[in-house]
């Protein structure tokens, strides 16, 4: 059980203290790559809490996916960064307010939180938190059947996102020379080769 | 210190990805219940090492490479994920062990033999190996995005390759080769154990491996994105819905023991 | 649950121990080998020539298309993990429901091939 406190202690400290990175370091490669961290850390607080399961997908899904985009974006974008810092000072009011508001939000949030009536019952069912069940099948159990609503609206969601993401970005470039594979293949020798008895001195 | 970072993470993301695979029956470090989630994470990961080493190495030639390399690794991700799929479909547990044990009797390259083809080329593509190896093409990229490292990290990277292929071929093994498994439970081959055969399945998809490298010419690129994208994600998706049908229809559906 | 922590306690040493190896090897020859750079060792190399222009420069917005899509997809096979392995036990209608998923996630991908989005030249 000691081991189990000093891991969840110098993963929650080490999670904190690359949150604060994120937001302090000054290249911003830096801060995505400390966020990756902090989704690590967060990953193995989860195992703490024997959802395995969802540790796994936080680590397939944002540091596999996610991340790799943000990486792109601020690797590959040529942003001169000195120039984002100017007016740094002159936006800092407004910014600090905007800051302040988001705090009494989360405050408000947190201050009127109560659990839901069935996290209870949840809890306590003896067939989901045996341990008899692994995450992932008690998942499956549930999310297809009671939840298949909520599950559709995912899909819809993605649907939504494949779309925009096409409708934002494909830009189709006219004159482009592709290559067709079945018109290369399907060439046969009478279409493109012609024999021609050429007498001398004539030309063709 | 990101161009220090980039080949330390291409070696411990090879290493560690180890600790869940099964060697034998019970001879597995962490018998972890999502083993093969573990491994897909890992997989998915391999990715950062190259884009950091592009993108510290101030190179052009490294930053092409590491664009090539990522772009073309999250495309093969896409069909890895639906093959691994199909085959869970078939032992209903994400456990390594579970896999290898559901194999008895029948290995998944016999039914599944068209997902165990997509696996093997995706892999080839995970890994940056020839034919897909045009992250470091040296005839254009003159070796990619390795250009600006000598030494010990360079070392590291070629170690972390070398280190993906064989966990690749072990995965390939564990899924569709049957693992540690002989090839049939009758004596002369119930005599070796388990580690032995395991070691030679993954020889055996080594062995391919560098078959394929001195066989093939290079891919290239637009043909790549199109076998990805257009070929194998269509390919093994249709298969997965078609294994998913049988298996409810026939009532063929793993039982699990819990 | 504390067996299933205990599973993971070998994964916790063993990326300890890599990330010594790795440490200890470049530490090892970033103290023991001799360093002599110049300005020639040190500079990008690119054919021998003078380094010229930017190294990061843009480049096409497809690679950012690629990426995007392939986090739809990862969520996708994300939601089938489940699935495959509770498929015998959630029945015909969890048979269905994902049926109905991926057919409209079909749909988004038959767009996109339409639309020449998987286009490369």
């Amino acid at each position: 059980m000691i081991i189990y406190a000093i891991a969840f202690y110098l993963f929650a400290a080490v999670a904190v203290a690359s949150g604060t990175m994120v937001v302090a370091a000054r290249n911003p490669v830096h801060s995505v790559l400390f966020l990756i961290l902090a989704f690590f850390n967060a990953a193995a607080l989860f195992v703490l809490m024997g959802a395995e399961f969802l540790a796994m997908v936080l680590i397939i899904v944002y540091v596999g996916a996610v991340a790799v985009l943000f990486l792109f974006v601020v690797m590959m974008l040529d942003i001169n960064f000195a120039e984002l810092r100017q007016g740094f000072m002159r936006y800092l009011p407004v910014g600090a307010l905007i800051g302040l508001v988001l705090l009494a939000e989360l405050i408000l949030i947190g201050g009127t939180w109560v659990f839901s009536p069935d996290a209870e019952i949840a809890i306590s069912d003896k067939f989901y938190m045996s341990g008899e069940v692994t995450n992932a099948h008690a998942l499956g159990l549930v999310l297809y059947t009671k939840y298949a609503y909520l599950f559709q609206t995912a899909g819809l969601v993605l649907l939504v996102a494949m779309i925009g993401a096409i409708v934002l970005t494909f830009r189709s470039r006219p004159g482009v020379r592709r290559q067709k594979i079945s018109a290369q293949v399907g060439r046969r020798v009478e279409d493109s080769v012609e024999l021609r008895k050429v007498k001398s001195r004539e030309g063709v | 210190m990101v161009f220090i970072l980039a080949p330390m993470i291409t070696f411990i993301l090879a290493l560690i990805a180890w600790a869940v695979i099964p060697f034998g029956e019970g001879i597995v470090l962490a018998d972890i219940n999502v083993g093969i989630l573990y491994l897909f994470a890992i997989s998915s990961l391999g990715v950062y090492g190259i884009i950091m080493s592009g993108w510290a190495s101030n190179s052009k030639y490294a930053f092409l490479g590491a664009l090539r390399s990522a772009a073309q690794m999250v495309s093969y991700e896409v069909s890895i994920g639906f093959v691994i799929i199909t085959v869970l479909l078939c032992v209903g547990s994400l456990n390594l062990s579970a896999i290898v044990r559901a194999q008895e009797g029948l290995w998944f390259c016999i039914p599944l033999f068209p997902m165990f083809i997509i696996f093997f080329i995706s892999a080839l593509a995970e890994t940056n190996r020839s034919p897909f190896d045009l992250p470091e093409a040296e005839a254009e990229l003159v070796s990619g995005y390795n250009v600006e490292y000598s030494a010990m990290t360079f070392g590291l990277f070629m170690l972390g390759e070398y280190a993906n292929m064989i966990l690749m071929s072990g995965l390939t093994s564990i899924l569709f080769l049957g693992g540690w498994l002989p090839p049939l439970s009758i004596a002369p081959f119930t005599w070796i154990p388990g580690p032995i055969w395991f070691f030679a399945k993954i020889a055996l998809c080594l062995f391919v491996f560098l078959w394929v490298r001195a066989t093939m010419p290079r891919y290239r690129y637009d043909q790549l994105m199109r076998l990805g994208w257009k070929v194998f994600l269509p390919a093994s998706l249709f298969w997965l819905v078609l294994t998913a049908g049988v298996l409810v229809t026939f009532g063929w559906t793993p039982v699990v023991a819990q | 649950m504390e067996a299933m922590l205990t599973e993971y306690l070998p994964i916790l040493i063993f990326l300890g121990i890599a990330v010594g190896v790795a440490g200890a090897a470049i530490g090892a020859s970033y103290i023991v080998a001799k360093q002599r750079p110049d300005s020639e060792k040190v500079s990008a190399y690119e054919c021998g020539f003078e380094a010229f222009g930017d190294a990061r420069a843009r480049f096409d917005v497809r690679f950012y298309l690629v990426a995007i899509l392939f986090i739809i997809f990862d969520l996708e096979v994300a939601f089938l993990f489940p699935w495959a392995i509770t498929l015998g036990e959630i029945g015909l209608f969890g048979f269905w429901s994902m049926i109905v998923f991926l057919g409209v996630l079909t749909v988004g991908f038959i767009y996109e091939w339409k639309k020449g989005a998987l286009e490369w030249e």
